[in-house]
């Protein structure tokens, strides 16, 4: 078994309405960036876990996103490993 | 009547909720979220509330409880299961109703009343309501902005399992009468068979005329009548 970190990037589905993104949106244009087009607000959940190799830690990530931390309604994800950052750990 | 409500950590309407049920005469029990077997009760209450702190999405983590996997199994067995406000989200997030409430279109938590107009009476929880009777009932939500794709949307309508929309004074749906962005003004569906009702507006804060409206009393008495008529 081998250490990964994996990202999961999670974000409003395309057409969605996303509230937050639009009141970014507007905010970035009231202090001069007028050439903004478009802004969506997603999350990204760094999830650090012991797997036989990366092919079964990007699968046990997409399992959580299935599971849990992504809904299909509004959601789509996206999972990768990443490297782990220095001074990030706890 | 024995009536549960289901509490998680972050309730903070059960005991609202806990009286607006006795005060229809029902037997209520407070059922932790880490507590097994509904099999006893008549009906199942999800209180509103931030459960788990709304982390994640608001919804998502209570649905893992494993009180929720009997609210599963009660439900598909039929019996009647109503969730408000934060009730409907994990309701939503369990499954058991299609869709999902994102983030008020207007970014504001809404807090105040709105009015709902009564879509379908004929549910276990609206039968003492006339179609198209309008209800001013609380809301008090951040998340309550109902969103579904249009297939979904078009197939809730066509079968009538909309129960509840916000609409003005003149009992209309208009764009400012929506409190949230919900899709076609939804404040309240059922699952297919009826039984399950989710709900963002408050009928548990509409009891008594010192709290400003009784017109959510109609809820929790078509519940009594509807299990009494079964207990006959």
């Amino acid at each position: 078994m081998s250490h990964f970190r994996i990202e999961i990037r999670v974000k409003p589905r395309p057409g969605l309405l996303d509230p937050e993104g639009k009141a970014i949106h507007r905010a970035l244009r009231s202090l001069g960036w007028d050439g903004v087009d478009d802004v969506r607000v997603g999350k990204a959940i760094y999830v650090d876990l012991e797997a036989t190799d990366t092919d079964e830690a990007l699968e046990t990530g997409e399992a959580m996103c299935r599971k849990i931390l992504a809904n299909p309604v509004t959601e789509d994800f996206s999972v990768s490993v990443v490297p782990e950052l220095e001074g990030a750990e706890a | 009547m024995k009536v549960a409500v289901v509490t998680f950590p972050g309730s903070n309407c059960d005991y609202d909720l806990y009286k607006a049920a006795q005060q229809v005469g029902a037997d209520v029990d407070f059922v932790w979220h880490r507590e097994r077997g509904l099999d006893e009760y008549d009906a199942v209450l999800l209180p509103g509330g931030f459960s788990y702190g709304d982390y994640l999405r608001a919804g998502a983590i209570a649905r893992m409880s494993p009180v929720m996997e009997d609210v599963v199994t009660f439900a598909g067995r039929g019996g009647p299961v109503l969730g408000i406000c934060n009730g409907f989200q994990i309701l939503c997030e369990a499954g058991l109703l299609p869709g999902a409430l994102i983030r008020n279109a207007g970014l504001s938590f809404e807090s105040k009343d709105v009015l709902l107009r009564v879509e379908q009476p004929d549910t276990q929880f609206t039968s003492e309501y006339a179609e198209g009777q309008l209800l001013r009932v609380p809301i008090a939500h951040g998340e309550g902005n109902y969103e579904a794709d249009a297939e979904t949307l078009e197939r809730v309508e066509a079968e009538g399992r909309v129960v509840f929309r916000y609409v003005d004074a003149s009992g209309e749906v208009t764009a400012a009468a929506n409190p949230n962005g919900s899709r076609n003004s939804i404040a309240g569906i059922t699952n297919e068979s009826g039984n399950v009702l989710g709900m963002m507006p408050h009928p548990e804060r509409a009891m008594e005329a010192v709290l400003g409206s009784t017109d959510g009393i109609g809820v929790f008495t078509s519940l009594a009548a509807s299990l009494s008529a079964v207990a006959s």
